[in-house]
């Protein structure tokens, strides 16, 4: 074990691999000596668990109808009570990370790569091209983004698949600005002229070179996001805009247990549990991780 | 000498670390009469940290200790947090570095100066202000009214630490530390402004701790001399026999010093393996 | 430098800065307009259908359709709709058969009035809250005052309001319910400016004003919670980096009291940076209000947003959609321009 951890830990690694290794060890032992990051991570690790292993840890399954067994309190055969059609809500609840697991991968996927190409071009290239993108970013950046994910998907119609589309649209924008940021800061730096002396093309150097050096600040800030769009997704599935029945979405959850919010609250309250652990689980994380790899940003947002 | 002004013994400050908590000062031990004493050493020494220690000012996560801090008959380290500050600025005041970072921003200098002046004593408005008036004239500061009205970003470096010293001075301390109070000006005004801190202490007859990392400088305006390195002191003696230390490391830093009349190719490096390891 | 140079230099400063605003602030709103033209225009396969909804005649439908100018060029029919817009005409709505505009108009002062009070909420306590965060670094009163505020990142706000009303409204009683008055209070007061509460003490209506409060405090608690939240973290943030100045320690130097060190030497500089805070969250209230007004059935903008929705009234959502996000723009921009004006450093 020791000798393992000399050799991730050697100021001197022998080879990239060592070296990379050795980097993410380090960052992995500052993240660990923060207790609220490692509380973000196991709820994280939690979420991932319950969506891979939904069908063996939910007890029912999530659709399952037993309108005998309608509304009931949360009991040791019901974890969370019952739902208006008697489907046990915690199996629910457990399915549900499915979703929520699936929304914040595509909505990082879409607009992560998007905001960070589109930032990276403009700031690598900087005039005109510059002044042009960043101008469509900031008016992105200073609309409301919920207001504008609900008209997106007044237009394209309610679902889950345009609730990610119109999420993604909104959240591009913070992404270029950092991405534009973070070139600005080393655009002129001598590795870049020399891979350019050398005969790199643009494309290579903005792809190999300029890419990579911002996905630090991309991660910290993307994790900090995940709360936002768990939020928003939740609640383009309370208006009905997203997720539609019998979908076991949380959002959706809480707005048809709504009905019953005075004499049944556990319909309403459950699912509602489980989104604020999930934000608040990707908060910690963020919070642990931006001070590890971004020091200086400390705090701020 | 009478009774001495600040007696220090075994002084320790240390900072936590990824790697547990480190001394940055080690043991310091000296005791100060009303002299001018000088602390020089590199960068990293302590001997900033222990300007700031004597005031109690190292701040957590920073911790402090030592075996006497004692203050014209004051036991340091047995007063309360409100204890310290009525001694703060009205007996111990410090000039800090750098008058761009030091003074604040958004307050005119004049309130910055009578703030000093009104935490430590009650007077009406008018004498306030005639005493930051009286005391901008005294470091040399030509027209005290329209300084008073400006903020610390629209008054140069050397001007800003006129003003610093003046802020310092005005609840009329027993004891200055100044902590390179030249080190961020121009050449040109480091003189003038050592010049003053050197005739108002004199004048009014306080004791002086002159923290710089210029061994010349210090020989200079200083009585006696501490050479610090690595927390530690390595070398105590008068101003006068600085020339004929003999201590390696303070050896090294004299031999360092560049000299007007020779003709040096190249200046020597510490050779730090001569004492390293002490 | 003579002070009359340097004043005749701050004027051209302030000028240059509203000069760069409004002109920053046009260009927004004509790519806010952009955006909702694209999204009531362009992405729907049939605009005229999803302006005049599916219940409507063949005559309607023709009638809509030439109204709307859709044989004309996209760039034109862009044009003309700028046009509209700055005229003040939203189109119709289907849902309420009025003009979206007065529609707007009488539902936006109950918006307003929640998340004022909201704001005020919000940072009466968010700043006090932070600055202590950062006073108490590292203590468990910062990690308290840390995780309180990130709970207003995690929770949404539709699921606290019904926990509210549960808790609050039905379960403790101490306040009322959804709605604005209770119904036989409906309609007492004139409607001067349709803020209820300046309305019923215009009208001297205590009863009312006290009612109306009493529907009022809960939603704009919950709203004000989420703009604590960011101000208290942003407040802790700008305060910590405040507070490791130099000059934190000149003054700890020159024996000044804690309580001064923090509140003159610490908070003071941070005032200025912190209007752009407040301006930003209390856009984003406005937002907010969205989901509030859902749970409670506030009369506001929000609510009648989701409503058109709902129905796929087309004309009305982007109306909404532009309102909320032109006050948006303009706060956000506004305190863009407070900031540069204000901050005694570029004088």
């Amino acid at each position: 074990m020791t000798t393992v951890q000399n050799w991730l830990l050697d100021d001197s690694p022998n080879s990239k691999i060592q070296a990379n290794l050795g980097n993410s060890y380090r960052m992995f032992r500052a993240l660990m000596r923060n207790p609220l990051a490692v509380v973000g991570g196991v709820i994280i690790l939690t979420l991932v668990l319950a969506a891979i292993f939904a069908p063996w840890i939910a007890p029912q399954t999530p659709l399952g109808q037993d309108l005998g067994a309608r509304l009931l309190p949360p009991s040791a055969a019901h974890w969370m009570g019952t739902d208006e059609l008697g489907r046990d809500i915690f199996s629910r609840v457990v399915y549900g990370a499915r979703i929520t697991l699936m929304i914040v991968a595509l909505v990082a996927i879409i607009s992560a790569p998007l905001g960070l190409l589109i930032g990276a071009v403009a700031g690598y290239f900087g005039g005109w091209i510059d002044k042009i993108l960043m101008g469509i970013t900031d008016v992105f950046l200073s609309m409301p983004k919920l207001i504008l994910a609900l008209a997106f998907v007044a237009a394209l119609g309610p679902g889950i698949e345009n609730a990610i589309i119109a999420i993604a649209i909104t959240s591009w924008p913070a992404y270029a600005r950092i991405a534009r940021a973070e070139t600005m800061t080393f655009r002129n730096s001598e590795f870049i002229s020399a891979t350019r002396l050398l005969g790199g093309s643009h494309t290579r150097i903005i792809v190999r070179h300029v890419l990579p050096l911002c996905t630090s600040s991309m991660i910290v800030r993307v994790t900090l996001d995940m709360a936002g769009i768990i939020l928003t997704a939740a609640g383009l599935g309370f208006l009905g805009l997203g997720a539609q029945p019998p979908l076991p979405e949380w959002g959706a959850m809480i707005s048809r247990g709504r009905t019953f919010i005075l004499d049944q609250w556990w319909v309403a309250t459950m699912p509602g549990f489980a989104i604020i652990l999930v934000s608040l689980g990707f908060c910690f994380l963020g919070d642990g991780l931006r001070d590890v790899l971004d020091p200086k940003q400390g705090g701020k947002s | 000498m009478s009774a001495p002004l600040l007696e220090v013994e075994n002084l320790r400050v240390s900072f936590p670390t990824p790697a547990g908590r480190v001394d940055v000062v080690k043991g310091l031990s000296f005791t100060l009469g009303r002299e001018r004493l000088g602390i020089v050493g590199e960068s990293g020494s302590g001997k900033s940290m222990t300007g700031r220690a004597i005031l109690r000012l190292i701040r957590s996560p920073g911790r402090q200790s030592a075996d006497r801090l004692v203050f014209d008959g004051i036991d340091l380290q047995a007063q309360s947090e409100r204890g310290m500050r009525k001694l703060r600025g009205a007996r111990i005041s410090m000039i800090m570095q750098d008058p761009k970072f030091s003074l604040n921003p958004v307050m005119t200098v004049g309130d910055q100066i009578a703030e000093a002046l009104k935490t430590h004593e009650s007077l009406a408005r008018k004498d306030v202000g005639a005493r930051v008036l009286e005391m901008l004239h005294s470091v040399r500061i030509n027209d005290p009214e329209r300084v008073i009205g400006l903020y610390p970003h629209e008054v140069s470096g050397g001007m800003g630490q006129r003003i610093m010293i003046a802020m310092m001075l005005i609840p009329q301390p027993d004891l200055l530390i100044a902590d390179e109070p030249t080190s961020a000006l121009d050449v040109s005004v480091q003189a003038q402004v050592l010049d003053l801190i050197d005739e108002l202490v004199r004048e009014k007859g306080m004791g002086l701790i002159l923290i710089s990392h210029d061994l010349n400088l210090v020989a200079r305006y200083c009585d006696r001399i501490l050479v610090m390195h690595a927390g530690q002191v390595v070398e105590s003696c008068a101003a006068a026999d600085l020339y004929q230390a003999t201590h390696p490391y303070t050896r090294g830093l004299l031999a360092a010093v560049p000299k007007m009349e020779e003709t040096r190719d190249e200046l020597p490096v510490l050779d730090r393996s001569e004492w390293s390891g002490t | 430098m003579s002070t009359n140079t340097s004043k005749t230099h701050r004027v051209k400063a302030i000028l240059s800065a509203i000069g760069g605003f409004v002109i920053v602030t046009l260009l927004t709103f004509v790519g806010l307009m952009a955006i909702t033209f694209f999204i009531g225009r362009v992405i729907p396969i049939d605009p005229v259908l999803s302006v005049v909804g599916d219940r409507a005649t063949q005559e309607q439908y023709d009638a809509a359709k030439i109204a709307m100018g859709l044989d004309r060029s996209l760039m034109v029919q862009f044009i003309a709709y700028v046009g509209d817009v700055f005229q003040g005409d939203l189109g119709r709505s289907v849902s309420t058969n009025r003009s979206v505009a007065s529609d707007l108009a009488r539902v936006f002062p109950a918006t307003l009035e929640m998340a004022t009070l909201g704001i005020a909420i919000g940072v009466g306590l968010g700043v006090p809250l932070g600055v202590w965060a950062a006073a108490r670094k590292g203590t468990w009163i910062d990690q308290i005052i840390r995780v309180f505020a990130l709970l207003g990142y995690s929770v949404p706000a539709f699921w606290l309001g019904l926990v509210g009303l549960v808790v609050f409204y039905a379960t403790l009683d101490w306040v009322a319910g959804p709605g604005r008055v209770d119904i036989f209070y409906e309609g007492l007061v004139e409607p001067r400016t349709g803020l209820m509460l300046v309305d019923a003490a215009l009208a001297g209506d205590w009863q009312v004003f006290w009612n109306a409060l009493d529907h009022l405090i809960l939603p704009a608690a919950i709203l004000g919670f989420f703009s604590l939240a960011y101000i208290a973290r942003m407040t802790r943030s700008f305060m910590l980096d405040q507070l490791g100045q130099e000059y934190i320690t000149t003054a700890r130097v020159k024996g000044v009291s804690e309580w001064r060190v923090i509140w003159v030497h610490g908070f003071r500089p941070i005032r200025v940076p912190l209007i752009t805070v407040i301006g930003l969250s209390y856009a984003a209230l406005l937002e907010g209000s969205v989901m509030i007004e859902t749970v409670f059935s506030w009369p506001g903008i929000g609510n009648y947003l989701t409503v058109a929705l709902l129905n796929a009234d087309m004309n009305a959502v982007l109306g909404s959609t532009l309102v909320i996000g032109a006050v948006f723009i303009l706060i956000n921009k506004l305190s863009d321009v407070l900031y540069r004006i204000l901050d005694p450093r570029s004088r």
